[in-house]
């Protein structure tokens, strides 16, 4: 480069950076991440002890630590089914939410969420083949019962994932060669009510049995993970959070808006591509896992930016991980009805519970601006 | 600071435009052939639809150039890698930026971008930049407040730390004073002035306000409609005529002799005015501002105004032989409306 004179940035005395009181901090608040992670094992514990039968704290903790409880029966209750219905509860709310920031970063809009790309459609699409299509091949309900049993929750799965991973697919294709994040959010939204639409026609020409199972699929639920399938869906979502983590750096440029993204040395298509695969794959495999659980994914981002005060995503990536983790958590508590034989439908739960408070801090914390932070 | 004749930025024979869907090229501009240096202010005008914008966006490597290269430094920008680039190069668009619960300070800390590492985390001499970035520009007591409760005066200037926090060779701005009231357009030309001169970086802005564009820049840059780029100090392009040929087809002529436009002449009546001073300037304006053709005293003409000094000044007219005094200009021109005033007296 040729000789240029410019005057060297003053290099200010470390003292004097340190004696940082006149100037805000941008550090992250380490502190009351923290505290959430306190709250969130707490949490995690309590909904150990708590379901049809009330298992007292301490054999919780003595099963944990591999000892025998007051009953025999309880550790199977506590290893067998709780402790893989919490972990998947804090693992599944933790991707909502996740997914959730992602995309309202990225499409600058505060009501998308993990599914505005079309891959929860996608997957029920996949769900409702397998199961709806049965009837309308006319194939007797009684079979079709026997095959999913062979099958189990693992078909279930299989299905959604095809359906999210197709759907995923495309819309990385179609990100590629579409430079507007608006036309994508389009499209996706396209994508989404085609395959509800396919679902639509499959529920209309199948039997009430069938579509009852499909129903039941869509309240979502967090019960239906067993230890082998958490060998699948515990790495899948580490490894697309950790993707997540990766890519908090280029967020936080966007939110600027992608011009001003580019011009810092973004690159904008690339980043834009990383942050959809983590994002479907987060929501992808939640949905082929525990059904369409809706409201995390939208809600969290929003209530971790107003008990921050942040924008940074540094910050709010972790915050949301660990407030969506919680909210799954306490939503899974009272779906479950403590001391009853009663399940509530997740989702029911997860919205009437969550609307409220988020509805609460918003207003509350709130003020004219605008809640996201596109 | 002496200004350093290094061009941090060039390009010849430049071809600006877009390329439409099934790939035919549409020239904007051509033959654009420019050199942007350290240390120097340089304003870029031109006619609407000129091109003013494809041509930064094209300089800051956001668009292809149909034809012929740009050079920052000694390199082909497109080929620059973009962390390298956003090191060397920084933009303020006109695009609002709705930044949520973004403080001025972590506004401005994002310009550091291209600096950090894949955390985005900021040291020490990285905060030090932001903080200097900050007072260059006199926002400090912006700092700790919400963008979004910034005026669009101070937000411009956070914008401008922001880009001046990724501590480029060259900055472009994009029409920086256009929402901007009065006060705020000549402080935010006053900052880029001072920071050419302070930190031998170059600035280069494109325009709408050619008085101040006028009064700030060391060059200007001046497209007209398809090209080819007039450079040069602004005094020099006002006698050559260049910046009256490059308005010229916009129903507006440039005055070279008072540095501003005026509308084109509605009447073809001569007044010939007498007078000195700010009273003197400020009839003139508002009898062009009537569409007269305002000569020097003495000169034939149909009316003769003339400017009697005192506080306040008084106004009088003559035609022929009749004559009148009037306490303002506004009575001054209601008088010239009037259908032969004089005979009534």
């Amino acid at each position: 480069m040729a000789e240029i004179t410019l005057r060297p940035i003053p290099q200010t005395p470390a003292a004097e950076v340190a004696r940082s009181a006149e100037w805000p901090r941008l550090g992250i608040r380490w502190l009351a991440l923290l505290g959430l992670l306190g709250t969130l094992i707490g949490v995690f514990v309590l909904s150990l002890t708590l379901g049809s039968v009330d298992i007292p704290l301490g054999d919780v903790l003595k099963i944990l630590a591999g000892e025998e409880p007051a009953r025999k029966t309880w550790t199977t209750i506590v290893l067998k089914f709780r402790l893989p219905k919490a972990i998947t509860a804090t693992l599944a709310g933790s991707a909502l939410a996740v997914a959730g920031l992602q995309m309202q970063t990225l499409f600058r809009n505060p009501l998308a969420d993990p599914f505005v790309l079309g891959i929860n459609s996608g997957a029920s699409l996949g769900v409702a083949l397998v199961v709806l299509s049965v009837g309308v091949a006319g194939v007797s309900a009684t079979s079709m019962l026997a095959g999913l049993g062979l099958l189990g929750n693992f078909g279930l799965v299989t299905a959604a994932s095809l359906g999210a991973g197709a759907v995923l697919t495309l819309m990385l294709l179609v990100a590629r060669r579409v430079h507007s994040s608006t036309t994508l959010l389009i499209l996706g939204l396209m994508v989404g009510y085609g395959a509800a639409a396919l679902v639509s026609l499959l529920l209309y020409f199948s039997i009430t049995e069938r579509i009852q199972a499909y129903i039941n699929w869509t309240f979502g639920s967090f019960g239906g993970v067993t230890w082998s399938q958490l060998h699948v869906f515990a790495p899948v979502i580490l490894v697309a959070l950790m993707l997540g983590l990766a890519l908090v750096k280029p967020l936080n440029a966007l939110l600027l808006g992608e011009t001003y993204a580019q011009t810092m040395g973004v690159n904008v298509r690339w980043v834009r591509l990383a942050v959809i695969l983590s994002a479907a794959v987060l929501a992808g495999a939640v949905t082929a896992f525990c059904g369409p659980i809706g409201f995390v994914g939208v809600a969290v981002p929003h209530l971790a930016r107003h008990l921050f005060r942040s924008s940074d995503h540094r910050l709010l990536l972790p915050a949301c991980a660990l407030l969506g983790a919680l909210l799954a958590l306490v939503a899974d508590i009272i779906a479950q009805m403590p001391g009853t034989q009663t399940v509530l439908p997740l989702n029911a739960v997860t919205a009437l519970l969550g609307a409220p408070v988020v509805a609460w801090v918003i207003l509350r914390r709130g003020s004219a601006r605008p809640a996201y932070s596109g | 600071m002496s200004v350093s004749a290094v061009p941090v930025l060039s390009a010849r024979d430049l071809t600006i435009g877009y390329t439409r869907k099934h790939g035919t090229p549409v020239v904007v501009a051509e033959r654009l052939s420019l050199r942007l240096a350290a240390g120097e202010l340089v304003c870029l005008v031109g006619p609407n639809g000129a091109g003013k914008s494809t041509l930064l966006r094209t300089l800051a490597a956001m668009q292809p150039a149909l034809a012929g290269t740009v050079r920052l430094g000694d390199d082909d920008i497109v080929a620059l890698d973009p962390r390298e680039r956003a090191r060397r190069m920084s933009v303020v668009l006109t695009e609002r930026v709705e930044a949520g619960h973004l403080t001025a300070y972590a506004l401005v800390a994002l310009g550091r971008h291209p600096y950090t590492d894949w955390t985005g985390r900021l040291g020490e001499h990285d905060e030090a930049v932001v903080r200097w970035a900050i007072e260059t520009v006199g926002a400090k007591p912006l700092a700790a407040r919400l963008v979004e409760e910034l005026s669009d005066g101070e937000r411009q200037k956070i914008m401008i730390a922001r880009a001046l926090a990724q501590e480029p060779l060259v900055m472009l701005l994009d029409e920086p004073t256009a929402f901007l009231d009065v006060p705020n357009r000549v402080e935010i030309m006053r900052v880029l002035r001072a920071l050419t001169r302070l930190t031998g970086r170059a600035i280069l802005l494109s325009t709408h306000d050619l008085d101040l564009a006028l009064r700030t820049a060391d060059r200007l840059w001046l497209l007209p409609r398809g090209g080819p780029l007039f450079c040069g100090a602004p005094e020099d392009l006002v006698l050559s005529g260049a910046l009256a040929a490059t308005f010229q087809a916009e129903g507006l002529a440039f005055d070279p002799s008072t540095g501003s436009f005026t509308l084109t002449r509605l009447r073809t009546e001569y007044v010939a005015l007498a007078g000195e001073g700010l009273a003197a300037l400020w009839t003139r304006r508002a009898l062009e501002r009537e569409g007269y053709q305002v000569v020097e005293n003495g000169t034939p003409s149909l009316y003769q105004v003339t400017v009697l000094p005192g506080d306040p000044p008084r106004w009088r007219i003559d035609r022929g032989e009749h004559s009148q005094e009037h306490e303002s200009i506004a009575a001054l021109i209601a008088a010239l409306r009037q259908p032969h005033p004089r005979e009534t007296v």
